[in-house]
């Protein structure tokens, strides 16, 4: 009876449980390689400004003078550009994604000053 | 002669998933002729050749369209490396054409989904998508991405595939086709669906070969034309013969798509079984100079590629002319004479894809 082919369908899906998650309530699922978003280890920096010479939107920014890194969460295409150009590796890719925002968000990334003592 | 009415279409209508605009002349209830407009997504990518370089226009390439992005990338990065004379290794040819095969699976089981939902079928539009969504998980492990990859780049592909997730690829794709079969027999046997698809819209194989249709919407008249077995990448190793129906109606063109979304499965098994270890890209160094025009199959036919070059790291001009676009002329010829209430369904097996169109 092909009148019937979905019926089991029906009778599955009235005891299953909703196939979506309440996100961003509840963590989402992510893969290994997922493009979530870019991290910085600054410490490792040096400001050498590849990652916003090369981003291919324009959302990163560096400033050598006072040391700030700087993203635009919401320009950020993932594409993993700037970690691959990055000369000290200090960028990589997190698979989660970062919070939902109905504005742009900035995030800024300073240098630590460095301690006086120099073998600290 | 009855009077004749103009109804418009679009840009915003139920069924279309993008903005296309046709004026329908109408008498009575037939459709006499049709007016088509474009341009309500013209974004300027081509454009921003000249500001990006070459190598980061990969990103933007893949932009140009969300559904076939990844043969867009590969289309752009082909044209670059035949100006250069690159050869990329064949594991990455392989790679290549995994993701490309990937890729026409996905976007059919989407088409499909839309056709269901534009007859009215809501339920088998929903399943579509269910199985399309163990796709997109297949790609969000291995490239990162759901929709855009960026895993092609110049001289090859950024990311490998391990043997274990390449065995977890076909295990998918074995599962999948047993639902998908479940799936198909309802496009394929339903009787409500042939009726609403048998006998409409008939574009016959000389029509088809005067408006210069591409894709299915031209195999699905008879016509046996496949750019695949131009041999790019590493469809030259694989074997398969285009799929090819003759009434030309809205249900061979459903057809064809359904053949090929096995077609696909079939293909992803043998690259499966036949990719080489090996190097997944190819260093280089300079810059292209000269121009190439490159050809592809995407999923709704044949996109040309033409990259001039001028030996800086900036290119002269990136021109791609999408199959929607070559398509549109053979929409307009089955929608005169057609009933109003199957123009939905006529747009739809033309697979439209305006903001490829429009770039």
């Amino acid at each position: 009876m092909s009148v019937l082919r979905f019926s089991g369908y029906i009778i599955k899906n009235l005891f299953q449980k909703p196939a979506t998650s309440m996100y961003p309530l509840k963590k989402q699922k992510c893969f290994d390689r997922t493009r979530g978003h870019i991290s910085i280890d600054i410490d490792a920096c040096v400001f050498c400004g590849m990652c916003s010479r090369k981003c291919p939107s324009g959302a990163i920014g560096v400033d050598r003078q006072v040391k700030q890194w700087d993203i635009e969460r919401l320009k950020c295409i993932q594409c993993s550009c700037c970690v691959e150009v990055c000369p000290k590796k200090c960028l990589s890719m997190k698979n989660a994604y970062t919070a939902p925002s109905v504005g742009s968000v900035k995030d800024v990334f300073h240098a630590r000053v460095p301690d006086n003592q120099p073998n600290s | 002669m009855s009077k004749r009415t103009i109804v418009p279409f679009g840009p915003q209508h139920p069924v279309l998933p993008e903005p296309i605009h046709l004026d329908l002349v109408l008498e009575d209830e037939k459709v006499v002729e049709a007016i088509p407009s474009i341009g309500f997504v013209h974004r300027g990518l081509e454009k921003l050749v000249e500001k990006k370089e070459f190598t980061e226009y990969v990103y933007v390439a893949e932009r140009i369209c969300g559904i076939c992005s990844f043969m867009h990338g590969m289309g752009y990065c082909q044209a670059v490396e035949n100006i250069m004379g690159i050869k990329i290794p064949e594991r990455a040819e392989y790679l290549r054409t995994l993701w490309a095969e990937l890729s026409r699976i996905h976007s059919h089981l989407l088409w499909l989904g839309l056709l269901a939902d534009a007859f009215g079928f809501e339920s088998l539009f929903m399943h579509c998508w269910k199985l399309r969504e163990q796709i997109l998980d297949v790609f969000e492990s291995t490239t990162g991405g759901r929709v855009i990859f960026s895993v092609c780049k110049i001289g090859g592909v950024r990311k490998d595939i391990d043997q274990d997730t390449l065995k977890g690829i076909v295990a998918v794709i074995d599962k999948m086709q047993k639902e998908l079969k479940e799936l198909t027999d309802v496009f394929i046997e339903d009787y409500s669906v042939k009726h609403r698809l048998v006998g409409v819209g008939v574009l016959t194989k000389q029509e088809a070969h005067e408006v210069g249709a591409v894709g299915p919407m031209m195999r699905a008249s008879g016509i046996n034309q496949d750019m695949r077995k131009l041999g790019y990448a590493a469809y030259k190793y694989l074997d398969f013969e285009p799929v090819v129906e003759n009434d030309g109606d809205c249900y061979a063109r459903t057809l064809v798509r359904i053949r090929e979304i096995y077609q696909s499965m079939d293909l992803i098994r043998q690259c499966a079984a036949k990719m080489p270890e090996g190097e997944i890209e190819e260093k280089f160094k300079g810059m292209p100079s000269g121009e190439r025009f490159e050809r592809l199959e995407q999923p709704r036919g044949e996109v040309i590629y033409y990259v001039k070059a001028n030996g800086t790291k900036f290119l002269d001009r990136v021109r791609v002319r999408t199959p929607t676009f070559t398509n549109v002329p053979a929409l307009l010829k089955i929608l005169q004479g057609c009933d109003l209430a199957d123009v939905p369904m006529m747009v739809l097996t033309i697979d439209p894809c305006i903001s490829c169109t429009e770039r």
